[in-house]
C-alpha cells in the first residue's frame, strides 16, 4: 500500500504558553517550541502499523518552507519511508483550500492507495483532509479511530461521534481519512532517532513541477484570510457565585448552557 | 579389613582405587563440560570491565565473601547461612582429604587432632543446620520464599532435596569416621554427629563395620561428585560463582554503567542497537549474576514495587533470566539465542516499574546488580520506541523545554521572585551554586523547597547564586529512564552553564540532582546537599533554632533513597533534627539503608504502573506504625509522593508531611507559612 | 444578497438545538437575506421534524430518500451538492457531522470555508468578518471570509442562542435528489458500555476529587453528569482509592482533556491534576475549601459540600431539559 500522511509543524501547546504579544495583534511567537500537529503524529503511526502488516510505504509530506523539514525528519525517524517537501513562493498565504489544492496536485502527479491526515491543528480548520478528498473525488471520513483492511480495496472504519459512541463505517480505497487522537499510541522517537535520519535527502517540489496554475494558491486565491490575534474575554481568578444554592444552582446552569456544556 | 584405606578395599570386584579414581575423573570431567557450557553466553555476552582496583575487590572479597557481612539483615537466616558457611570452609580441607583416601595408600590427616575435632563439630552443626533450615522452609514458610502463581512452582521441595544432600554429605563422612573409630575403639570428639554414630555402631559386628566404612566413603564421594554437578542447575551454584560475583561487583556508587563499555560515548551513534533487547546484549557479568542468585528472596522482600503489588519482582526478574539462559544455553544440544526479551520473558510494565531505589542491591548478599539491567533494558526499549505514552510527554517536554513540564525555561527563575542572584553570564558571579532542578523550581508547592532553601544558604552567609533560565533538568532520570542521548545533551548543557558560572562549590535540595551532579556528571565543583550545610552549621554552633510549636507532636526522618541508600547521607539530616530543641524523634522499622522507597522520582512521578496499593501509602502507614504525627524528607518527589499518599489513605490531620530545609527555615524564625498550612490541611505544626 | 441556508440536525425525529441556533447565525448574518432549512432524511422521523421546523422557518427543504434515514456526511454532502444553489451561504453546527460535511462541501460548492465560527461581525463589502479561536481557545481571531462565491460555515455550538422571534408558518418544500450513491456506507453504531467511557470524548466533565469522601457519593457526581449530557471524571487520589477507574484520572499522570465546560469538585486543584486539562475550559469549582488553589484557576467558584450543591444543580438541569435521569 502507497500511504500519504499530510503533516504539519505547529507551535506544541503543551510546551508552550500561547499568549498575545505586546502589540496584541498576533501570538507572541519568540520563545515557540514547534513540533509536528499531534494528530498528525497518530495518523503517521497508524500508517507504519497498516504497512507493517499489509506491506507499503508511507511517505510524509507537508506544504511550508526550511523550517518544516523538521517535522518530515522526525516523521522518518518514526519510520516513514519518504518525506517530501512542497514549497514554494507562490504557495505562501494560501489557506486551507489552497493548500488543499497543492496536495492534490502532488497526489494527481505520484497516485496514493490512501491519504491520511491529522483531524485538526492547533491553528487550523479540521479543512484540509475533506477539501483534498472532494478535490481528488475521493471518499472521505473524518475523525477516525479504528481503520482495518478489508478484503476488495475497501476498509472498515470507525468514526468517532458524541457521547463517546462509535460509528462504523466502510469505505472504498482509494480514500482521504482524518484520523483522531487516540486511535493508537504512537512510538517514541528519541533524540538518536532524529539524528539517525539528518542525512536522508528530502525532496523539495515547487510549483512548477506540480503543474499548479499560481491563481489557485498563495495569498492572492486564499478565500479565508486571518487578519489578527485579540484575547478573548476571559475573567481573572474565579467569580464566586452568591445566594442561596438554588439561586447559585440557577445561575451556574445558564452559564453551563453558555459555554457549550450542555448536550 | 584395611580400615585405614578405601584405596585398596574391594568393590564388587573393583578396587577402591580404579573406582574412586574413575568417579573423580567422570565426576569432573563432567563438571568442566558443564561449567564450560554455562560459560558459553558469557564468551557471547557484551564486554564488562571488571578488572581495575583489583585491591578493593579483595577488599570486598574479605568483607562480603568471607565476612558474610550483608547476611545478618536477616538475622534468623543469616546466622544460618554465616554457620554453614564457615562450616564448609572448615570441611573443605577435609573433603579434599576425604576424597584423596579413596586413591592413595595413606591415610594421613592434615591438620592433626586439632583440626580433626574443630571439623567434626564442623560437620555436626552443618547437620543439624540442615534440619533446622529444612524445618524452617517447610514449617514455618517465611513469607519472602513464596513464589507467586504467575512466577512458577513452588521451590520448597528442591530446597529440601538440596539441604537433604548436603545432611547426607556430613551424614557419610561421619558415618565413615565413625565406623573407623568403632573397629579402631577410637574416641571421637563427645557430642559430634560422629559420635553420635560410633555410639550407634556399638553392637556392630566387625563385618557391618567394614560394609558401613565402605559404603559410607562411596557415599560420601558420589554425593560429592553429584553436588558438583547438581550446583551448576540451580541456585547452588552460587557456591561456585559467588567469590566471582562478589570480586566483579560494581564498585561505583550511583552511577550507571555507560550505554556499551567498548563504545566511547560520541561513537554511540554509529551503534545500530543500544540497550538490551536479546539475552545476549547483556554483559557476561550480569549473566553471571543470573547464575549467582540464591533464591533468598531478600530483594524482592525489600523492593517497594514488589510489596506494592506491581508487575516486577527483582527475585524473579534474575530467576526468569535465569531459567532463559538455562534453556538456552542447555548442557546438552545446541545453544540459541536473539529472543526478544521484552514482551516473552518480561512484561514493559515490569521493566517501567523499578524506581531505580536500589534496596534489592543494598540487599543482596551476593552483590548482584539490578539497577544497570533495568536501565539497559529500558535503553533498549527507547530504542525500538516502545515507550508508554505517559512517558513521551515529560520526554518530549525534557527535549524542547529542558523540564518534564513543557513550562518554558525562562519561567524557570519565576519562584525566586526576587533577591537571588542569578549566574546566567551576565557579571553576576558567587562561589556557590544552588542548583534548583525541575521540580523545585516549576511545582507550585515544591518552590516552598527551594525558598526555604535559599534563605538557610542565605543565612549561613554563604555567596550563591542560581542558574536560572540556563538551568536544565538535571537528568538524572531521563538517564536511567533509558534515554541516555537526552540525558547526554541535557548533562552538557548543564555542565557548559555550571563552568560558565565560575563557582567552586554546588549546593542542592534534590537528592536525585545530587546524585547526577555527583555521579553522573564528570569534573564538577564539589556537590553537597542541603543537609549536609545544615549539619555543619549546626556543629559549628553557627545556627540556633526556636524550639518546636508543638511539643506534642512526634516527628520521623524519611529516608530518601538518593540521598540516603545511594549516598549514604543519614546522620546529617538527623543531626539538623536532634539540634531542634523539643522536637521528639522515632525511627520507623525500615530507615537508612533500608528505608522504604517513597514511590520514586523524576519520571516516576509520571508512569502509572498497575500496582495493588501505592508504594507511597506503604510508607505512611509505616510512620504512623512508628508513632509518628510528622513524615520529615529532604527530597521533593518524595515529598510530594507522601503529601499525596498522606491524602490516599484518609490520614490527612493525622500526619503531615514537611521537606527538612522547609522545616529549619521554619524554626530559624517563629512565622506562619502558607504552604506548610495547605499541605497539613490546615493544621499548624 | 446571497441565500442562506441552515442545515438541520435531528435523530428520531426531533429537531437539534442548533436549528434555532443556526436560525440566529442567519440572522445575525443578514435579517434580510432568504433564510432556508434544509433537512435530510426519510419517512415518519422526517416529516416530523420537517412539521416542527415550520414553527421557526420560513422555508423548508425536504430531502427524502431511503440512504439518507441515517446521515451519511458523504450522501448528504452529494445531496446539498445537487439541490443547494451556487454563491449560497449553507449554515452548518460544527460537530462531529459538520466536520465530516463542510469541507467537502464546500468544495463541490466553490465556496469558502471557516470552522467553529464564534461570532459573526458583519458584512464589509463581498466578505464576512468572523471571529474564531485558536490554541484551543487561548487566542481569538478575526477572519474575513470572502463570501463572493458563497460559504458554507461551522457554527459553533451554543455561540448563537436562540433568538425570541414570531412563529413563522413555514412552508416545506420536497427537493428530490437524485440517486445517491457514495463509496463511504454506514455499517453501524457502537454505543460505548458505561465501563467504556472516555472522558476525552465529553464536552463537559464532572471532576470529582477527595472531597468526595466516599465512593458512594460518586452516584451524586453520576446523576449530575447525567443530567447534563457530560461524564465524571476525577482526580488521582480517587483513582488511587478506587473509587473510579483509572480511565476516569485526569491529571498529567492520567488523560488530557479538552472539554468546553470543567466542573471541579472538591478538587484541591494541584499542579498535576491541572496538567490534564488543556484548551482553555470554563472551569467551575465547588468546593468547601475557599482556600482551594483551584480557585485561583477557576472561572466561576462555589464555596459549598458539593454532596450539598451538586444534588440541587442536577435538579435544576432536569427541570430545564426534562431529560430522564438514565
Amino acid at each position: 500500500m502507497k500511504i500519504l500522511v499530510c503533516i504539519r509543524r505547529v507551535p506544541d501547546t503543551s510546551e508552550n504558553e500561547i499568549e498575545l504579544n505586546r502589540a496584541g495583534n498576533d501570538i507572541e511567537r519568540d520563545d515557540l517550541v514547534y513540533s509536528v500537529n499531534e494528530p498528525d503524529n497518530y495518523a503517521v503511526e497508524e500508517a507504519l502499523q497498516i504497512v507493517q502488516k499489509a506491506g507499503g510505504e508511507v511517505t510524509v509530506i507537508t506544504v511550508g518552507g526550511e523550517e518544516d523539514e523538521e517535522v518530515l525528519r522526525r516523521e522518518m525517524a518514526m519510520g516513514a519511508h519518504h518525506g517530501v517537501l512542497l514549497s514554494d513562493d507562490s504557495f505562501a498565504g494560501s489557506d486551507g483550500r489552497g493548500i488543499a489544492t497543492i496536495l492534490k496536485a502532488f497526489v494527481e502527479k505520484d497516485g496514493y492507495d490512501l491519504i491520511l491526515t491529522g483531524v485538526q491543528a492547533e491553528d487550523g480548520g479540521a479543512q484540509v483532509g475533506g477539501m483534498l478528498a472532494a478535490m481528488l473525488d475521493y471518499p472521505f471520513a473524518s475523525l477516525v479511530t479504528s481503520i482495518e483492511l478489508l478484503e476488495g480495496g475497501k476498509l472498515q472504519i470507525s468514526r468517532e461521534i458524541e457521547g463517546g459512541s462509535r460509528e462504523m463505517n466502510e469505505i472504498d480505497l482509494p480514500c482521504v481519512l482524518s484520523i483522531q487522537t487516540g486511535i493508537n499510541e504512537p512510538r517514541y522517537v528519541g533524540m538518536r532517532g532524529i539524528r539517525q535520519v539528518a542525512s536522508v535527502p528530502i525532496p523539495i517540489v515547487g510549483a512548477s513541477e506540480l503543474d499548479l496554475e499560481p491563481a489557485l494558491v498563495g495569498a492572492a486565491a486564499a478565500k479565508v484570510r486571518r487578519l489578527d490575534y485579540f484575547a478573548p474575554p476571559a475573567g481573572k481568578g474565579a467569580r464566586i457565585l452568591q445566594g442561596s444554592r438554588e439561586e447559585i444552582a440557577g445561575e451556574l446552569f445558564e452559564l453551563l448552557k453558555a459555554k457549550g456544556g450542555l448536550n | 579389613m584395611d580400615f585405614d584405606s578405601p584405596a585398596r578395599a574391594t568393590y564388587w570386584l573393583i578396587q577402591g582405587r580404579i573406582l574412586f579414581i574413575a568417579l573423580y575423573v567422570l565426576g569432573t570431567a563432567c563438571f568442566a563440560w558443564i561449567v564450560a557450557k554455562r560459560l558459553t553466553p558469557l564468551r557471547r555476552a557484551r564486554k564488562d570491565f571488571r578488572l581495575d582496583r583489583p585491591w578493593m575487590r579483595i577488599e570486598r572479597i574479605l568483607q562480603y565473601w568471607l565476612g558474610q557481612w550483608r547476611h545478618p539483615r536477616y538475622w534468623g537466616a543469616g546466622i544460618i547461612h554465616v554457620l554453614i558457611f564457615a562450616g564448609f570452609l572448615i570441611l573443605a580441607m577435609r573433603a579434599f582429604a576425604l576424597l584423596i583416601f579413596g586413591v592413595s595408600n595413606n591415610l594421613v590427616m592434615p591438620g592433626g587432632r586439632a583440626y580433626g575435632i574443630v571439623r567434626d563439630y564442623a560437620a555436626t552443626v552443618v547437620f543439624a543446620l540442615m534440619i533446622v533450615a529444612a524445618i524452617r522452609r517447610t514449617i514455618f514458610k517465611p513469607q519472602r520464599y513464596r513464589v507467586p502463581a504467575r512466577f512458577g512452582k513452588d521451590r520448597t521441595a528442591g530446597a529440601v532435596f538440596l539441604l537433604a544432600l548436603i545432611a547426607v554429605l556430613m551424614a557419610a563422612d561421619g558415618l565413615f569416621d565413625a565406623a573407623r573409630a568403632a573397629a579402631h575403639a577410637e574416641s571421637l570428639p563427645h557430642g559430634s554427629l560422629s559420635w553420635a554414630f560410633q555410639k550407634g555402631l556399638f553392637f556392630a559386628s566387625l563385618q557391618t563395620l567394614w560394609a558401613l566404612y565402605l559404603g559410607a566413603y562411596l557415599l560420601h564421594g558420589l554425593t560429592f561428585f553429584f553436588l558438583l554437578c547438581y550446583r551448576p542447575f540451580g541456585v547452588q551454584f552460587h557456591v561456585e560463582t559467588s567469590l566471582f560475583s562478589i570480586y566483579f561487583a560494581k564498585l561505583e556508587r550511583g552511577t550507571l554503567k555507560p550505554v556499551r563499555w567498548d563504545v566511547s560515548e560520541a561513537d554511540l551513534d554509529q551503534v545500530k542497537s543500544l540497550g538490551v533487547k536479546t539475552f545476549e546484549d547483556f554483559t557476561w557479568k550480569h549473566i553471571l549474576d543470573f547464575y549467582s542468585c540464591a533464591d533468598c528472596g531478600r530483594c524482592s522482600d525489600q523492593c517497594p514495587s514488589n510489596t506494592a503489588g506491581r508487575a516486577l519482582s527483582p527475585r524473579f526478574f534474575t530467576l526468569k533470566a535465569r531459567d532463559y539462559c538455562y534453556q538456552h544455553y542447555p548442557v546438552l544440544g545446541r545453544s540459541g539465542n536473539g529472543t526478544r526479551l521484552v514482551g516473552s520473558l518480561y512484561s514493559e510494565d515490569e521493566i517501567w516499574s523499578c524506581t531505580t531505589c536500589g534496596s534489592c542491591e543494598a540487599e543482596c548478599p551476593l552483590l548482584i546488580e539490578y539497577i544497570d539491567k533495568i536501565v539497559d533494558l529500558r535503553r533498549g526499549l527507547i530504542d525500538e520506541g516502545k515507550v508508554p505514552q505517559s512517558l513521551q510527554k515529560p520526554l518530549k517536554a525534557l527535549e524542547s523545554r529542558g523540564n518534564p513540564y513543557g513550562k518554558l525555561e525562562k519561567k524557570r527563575a519565576d519562584w525566586a521572585a526576587c533577591g537571588i542572584r542569578i549566574l546566567n553570564g551576565n557579571g553576576n558571579r558567587a562561589d556557590t551554586l544552588y542548583f534548583v532542578d525541575s521540580i523545585t523550581s516549576y511545582d507550585e508547592r515544591m518552590q516552598a523547597i527551594g525558598r526555604a532553601t535559599a534563605r538557610i544558604l542565605g543565612h549561613a552567609g554563604l555567596d550563591f547564586g542560581i542558574l536560572g533560565a540556563c538551568e536544565r533538568d538535571s537528568g538524572h532520570d531521563v538517564r536511567r529512564f533509558g534515554e541516555e542521548m537526552l540525558f547526554l545533551s541535557l548533562r552538557e548543557h548543564n555542565a557548559e552553564a555550571i563552568r560558565a558560572s565560575g563557582v567552586r562549590r554546588i549546593v542542592t535540595a534534590d537528592p536525585h540532582a545530587f546524585n547526577a551532579l555527583q555521579h553522573d556528571y564528570r569534573d564538577l565543583p564539589p556537590v553537597e546537599h542541603i543537609s549536609q550545610v545544615i549539619a555543619r552549621e549546626v556543629e559549628a554552633g553557627a545556627v540556633r533554632f526556636e524550639p518546636v510549636a508543638n511539643p506534642d507532636d512526634v516527628y520521623t526522618y524519611h529516608d530518601p533513597c538518593y540521598l540516603g541508600r545511594h549516598n549514604q547521607v543519614f546522620d546529617e539530616p538527623r543531626k539538623v533534627l536532634d539540634a531542634i530543641p523539643g522536637l521528639k524523634r522515632v525511627e520507623m522499622r525500615r530507615c537508612r539503608d533500608r528505608s522504604f522507597c517513597c514511590g520514586g522520582g523524576g519520571l516516576a512521578l509520571f508512569y502509572e504502573p498497575k500496582e495493588e496499593e501505592r508504594i507511597g501509602v506503604k510508607r505512611v502507614r509505616m510512620a504512623a506504625e512508628a508513632g509518628a504525627s510528622v513524615i520529615v524528607t529532604a527530597c521533593p518527589f518524595c515529598l510530594t509522593n507522601i503529601e499525596d499518599a498522606i491524602k490516599v489513605a484518609g490520614m490527612e490531620g493525622t500526619i503531615a508531611a514537611i521537606d527538612l530545609a522547609e522545616l529549619v527555615e521554619k524554626q530559624l524564625e517563629p512565622r506562619l507559612h502558607e504552604s506548610v498550612l495547605i499541605s497539613r490541611g490546615g493544621r499548624q505544626i | 444578497m446571497p441565500r442562506i441556508f441552515a442545515y438541520i440536525v435531528h435523530k428520531d425525529g426531533a429537531v437539534d438545538d442548533t436549528a434555532l441556533e443556526l436560525r440566529a447565525t442567519a440572522e445575525r448574518i443578514d435579517s434580510t437575506a432568504v433564510l432556508t432549512a434544509v433537512v435530510a432524511g426519510w419517512g415518519a422521523e422526517l416529516d416530523a421534524v420537517c412539521e416542527t421546523l415550520r414553527a421557526s422557518y420560513p422555508e423548508i427543504w425536504k430531502l427524502s430518500h431511503e440512504c439518507l434515514a441515517y446521515p451519511n456526511a458523504e450522501l448528504v454532502r452529494k445531496a446539498l451538492a445537487e439541490v443547494v444553489p451556487r454563491g449560497s451561504i449553507v449554515l452548518v453546527p460544527h460537530s462531529h457531522f459538520g466536520v465530516d460535511l463542510s469541507p467537502g462541501l464546500s468544495i463541490d460548492l466553490d465556496a469558502a470555508f471557516v470552522s467553529d465560527v464564534l461570532e459573526i461581525e458583519g458584512l464589509e463589502g463581498p466578505s464576512l468578518k468572523l471571529v474564531r479561536q485558536e490554541f484551543g481557545g487561548v487566542v481569538s481571531t478575526h477572519v474575513r471570509c470572502d463570501i463572493s462565491t458563497g460559504a458554507v460555515l461551522n457554527i459553533r455550538p451554543g455561540a448563537f442562542p436562540p433568538l425570541d422571534r414570531a412563529p413563522a408558518a413555514g412552508q416545506v418544500r420536497e427537493v428530490p435528489v437524485g440517486p445517491l450513491t457514495a463509496r463511504r456506507r454506514y455499517l453501524s453504531t457502537i454505543v460505548p458500555e458505561s465501563g467504556d467511557v472516555d472522558i476525552a470524548k465529553f464536552k463537559m466533565l464532572v471532576s470529582v476529587g477527595r472531597g468526595i469522601q466516599d465512593p458512594e457519593n460518586v452516584t451524586i457526581a453520576q446523576e449530575l453528569a447525567d443530567a447534563v449530557g457530560g461524564a465524571v471524571s476525577c482526580s488521582r487520589p480517587v483513582v488511587d482509592a478506587k473509587w473510579m477507574d483509572k480511565s476516569r484520572q485526569v491529571g498529567s499522570s492520567g488523560k488530557t482533556v479538552k472539554p468546553k465546560v470543567y466542573m471541579a469538585c472538591g478538587i484541591s486543584g494541584s499542579f498535576q491534576h491541572l496538567a490534564g486539562l488543556k484548551g482553555n475550559p470554563f472551569i467551575v469549582a465547588v468546593n468547601k475549601n475557599s482556600k482551594a488553589p483551584i480557585f485561583r484557576v477557576a472561572d466561576v467558584g462555589i464555596v459549598d459540600d458539593l454532596l450539598e450543591f451538586l444534588p440541587v444543580l442536577t435538579t435544576k438541569a432536569l427541570e430545564e431539559r426534562g431529560v430522564p435521569a438514565k
